[in-house]
């Protein structure tokens, strides 16, 4: 890892092309393309247009309910002994998770595009769900792609999807996991893509989606900067939030990327532990490749086969990361850390019998090592976690880890 | 420019055109059905009339492909095949077969693991004639092309019914060999081929190359194969082979179950 040295506009990223550095792209098959400069072209223009502009705010505002608190949680910090522990409380979100910014945004384009049909990708179906609520809100008709084995352990997301009048279509090929259904929702766009809008949950893919869905998720780190201000009257000393995609994890970290002092960690899917392999870390354990339109770090063979990934929490386990985390990790600006099965469980506990809040597995990634750094630092340090999600569809889970049939 | 005929892909359609026949372009899988069979079955398609092989690289993660394929590519994939297997089985079928052209058809993330440059030498090497890498698009497609062109192997591209003129000039200006045209909005295997608008793009295609063009997507039989390359230069086909080799009990079956279809389709082209 080189640090730059002259700062960089990290506001300038990506590139005309969709570039960060050597990452990102558009790694797709020749009919998408026109799509995709299409989907750029509305996004260029609408991106600084003030009535697109206002119709989101107004969303995330009345529909989303933001912005969403800063919340200090100071018996977590008390068991942790050090920094003081904020969480930015995305959970409470309407449907439960950050996932519904970029959702919100998506549809307003999908509304300009004038497409009567949005598809989507989900693994833990949280995304399926702040799909398919935006198309019952918009009247689209809304079909949501899920590996097979997913639907089976998230039966409850499958049921809140079809209730709110999407179609989930399970996906038997491949690993049946989140990887292959976005694989299978790309297919369903080269083949309607006159007609459809495909609403990419994380910020993966090809260009534009890595940007579009950065941009919309950045309200979370806009919020959480003037509100350190507000509340402990400085800029925070660290951030944390959990990478799947790495959604949440930009938008926190987006709108701070030029404040030097800042230091990030960007939390992966430990599994059981980096050394046994069975884990979701491609930037602590992978190497760059290319999948799903763009070029970034991933788990694969040595024939360059993307391999099976392992998490306990379902919306962390896929193979690839957003190529902008796959540069910034490059340039040393944030630092990609892990947390296994075991220690997210432990911090999951942990937040819902101190706080009461139970959280997300894949927000528990986040607390966890929130908890083991703010135990490094000085009671008169701040540290902002992203709290991505709440906790409702891990029950389940949980429990069954547990012995318990719920 | 290329020079013409240092490849075999160029003598290959100057000779079709100075017959003036079409060219028939076969797909399989390598190493569905059993690694020891594949380069058996790429003689079987030579010998029952096909032009030219575009030998399946199998990947994890083909996501232009319809179930067929994605099928044949997990059947391989269970046989331990790679792309690193692909180039010793081409090399095989090269032994016994100086002429007909064959190229890897796949998906970049096999090429960027090996190593662009390394993947040219070994193409070479092998006796291979060209490469299309299904998801790198002209925008991404410069380091490879370049690679390619230096040792006078063809990097085939895909146009689409949603490729704009502007496009169709900025891609043949990188394409070599022949020029794959997908027939039609969708994955491959898909049933619903549109002849007007087939011969309407061929026609946007020819004001910008003289570079064969060949038609692929949606070709199920001799009568598909005939009316889709009445327009162009030849027919591709793909699945109704890989379902054959997927249907069958074992390599035999499969030889004679593909040597049948290309047979028949031979036969459309010519008669
Ligand atoms: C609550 C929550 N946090 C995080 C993630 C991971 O996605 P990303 O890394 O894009 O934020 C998910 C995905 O399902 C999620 O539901």
């Amino acid at each position: 890892m080189t640090k730059p040295s002259s700062p960089i506009d990290f506001g300038a990223y990506p590139d005309a092309r969709g570039h960060f550095g050597e990452f990102g792209g558009r790694f797709v098959s020749e009919t998408l393309i026109s799509a995709l400069d299409e989907l750029q072209e509305m996004y260029q223009r609408l991106k600084n247009d003030a009535d697109f502009q206002a119709a989101f705010d107004y969303d995330l505002a009345h529909y989303v309910g933001r912005p969403s608190p800063l919340y200090l949680a100071e018996r977590l910090t008390e068991s942790a002994g050090g920094a003081k522990i904020w969480l930015k409380r995305e959970d409470l979100n309407h449907t439960g998770a950050h996932k519904v910014n970029n959702t919100v945004g998506q549809a307003l384009l999908a509304k300009h595009s004038g497409k009567k049909r949005v598809i989507a990708e989900t693994g833990a179906g949280q995304h399926g769900v702040a799909t398919a609520t935006v198309a019952a809100r918009l009247g689209l008709k809304c079909a949501v792609y899920m590996g097979a084995e997913d639907v089976k352990r998230q039966s409850p997301n499958v049921y809140r999807m079809k209730l709110l009048g999407a179609e989930v279509i399970p996906v038997e090929s491949g690993s049946k996991t989140l990887k292959d259904a976005m694989n299978e929702a790309m297919r369903d766009w080269v083949t309607n893509v006159d007609d459809t809008f495909y609403i990419i949950g994380t910020v993966a893919g090809p260009h534009p989606y890595p940007q579009l869905v950065r941009d919309f998720n950045s309200i979370i780190g806009r919020e959480a900067r003037r509100q350190s201000l507000e509340q402990f009257g400085q800029l925070p000393d660290a951030l944390v939030a959990c990478v799947g995609g790495g959604s949440n994890a930009i938008g926190l970290f987006h709108p701070f990327l030029g404040d030097e002092s800042v230091k990030m960690y960007g939390v992966e899917a430990g599994g059981d532990g980096l050394e046994t392999g069975r884990h979701a870390a491609p930037l602590n354990d992978g190497v760059p490749g290319i999948l799903h339109g763009n070029r970034t770090y991933l788990m694969e063979d040595e024939d360059g086969q993307i391999i099976e990934t392992h998490s306990v929490s379902a919306g962390l386990d896929y193979p690839g990361v957003g190529p902008e985390h796959a540069w910034l990790h490059d340039i040393g600006r944030v630092d990609y850390v892990t947390a296994n099965d075991d220690e997210a469980l432990t911090a999951f506990r942990t937040l819902t019998r101190k706080e009461g809040i139970i959280p997300a597995l894949e927000s528990s990634h986040a607390v966890a090592y929130g908890l083991k750094l703010a135990a490094t630092m000085r009671p008169d340090q701040n540290i902002v976690v992203n709290l991505s999600g709440r906790g409702d569809k891990d029950i389940f889970t949980v429990a069954a880890i547990d012995g318990i049939e719920v | 420019m290329v020079s013409e005929l240092n490849n075999r892909i160029d003598r290959r359609f100057a000779k079709l055109r100075s017959e003036g026949r079409k060219a028939l372009v076969t797909y399989i899988v390598a190493g569905d059905g059993g690694l020891e069979n594949t380069v058996e079955l790429m003689h079987q398609l030579v010998a029952s009339g096909s032009d030219l092989i575009e030998l399946g690289v199998p990947f994890s993660d083909p996501m232009a492909e319809g179930p067929v394929i994605q099928k044949g590519h997990e059947r391989a994939l269970e046989q331990k095949a790679s792309l690193r297997k692909c180039l010793e089985l081409l090399k095989e079928f090269r032994s016994r077969d100086e002429e007909t052209p064959v190229i890897l058809m796949g998906y970049a993330n096999p090429i960027e693991k090996m190593g662009a440059e390394a993947f040219a030498d070994a193409l070479k090497e092998a006796g291979g004639d060209g490469a299309l890498t299904v998801d790198l698009p002209a925008e991404e497609a410069g380091p490879l092309n370049d690679l390619l062109n230096a040792r006078e192997l063809r990097n085939i591209f895909l146009l689409t019914p949603t490729t704009s003129d502007e496009r169709i000039a900025q891609i043949t200006k990188l394409a070599s060999g022949f020029v794959y045209y997908v027939s039609l909005k969708g994955v491959t295997g898909a049933g619903h081929l549109d002849l007007d608008s087939v011969r309407d793009n061929l026609a946007r295609i020819r004001c910008h190359t003289n570079l064969p063009l060949c038609v692929g997507f949606g070709i199920k039989d001799g009568a598909s194969a005939k009316a889709v390359s009445a327009d162009g230069d030849g027919a591709v086909v793909g699945s109704v082979l890989v379902a054959a080799v997927g249907d069958s009990a074992d390599g035999a079956a499969a030889k004679d179950r593909i040597g049948g279809i290309v047979a028949e389709m031979r036969s459309a082209l010519d008669g």
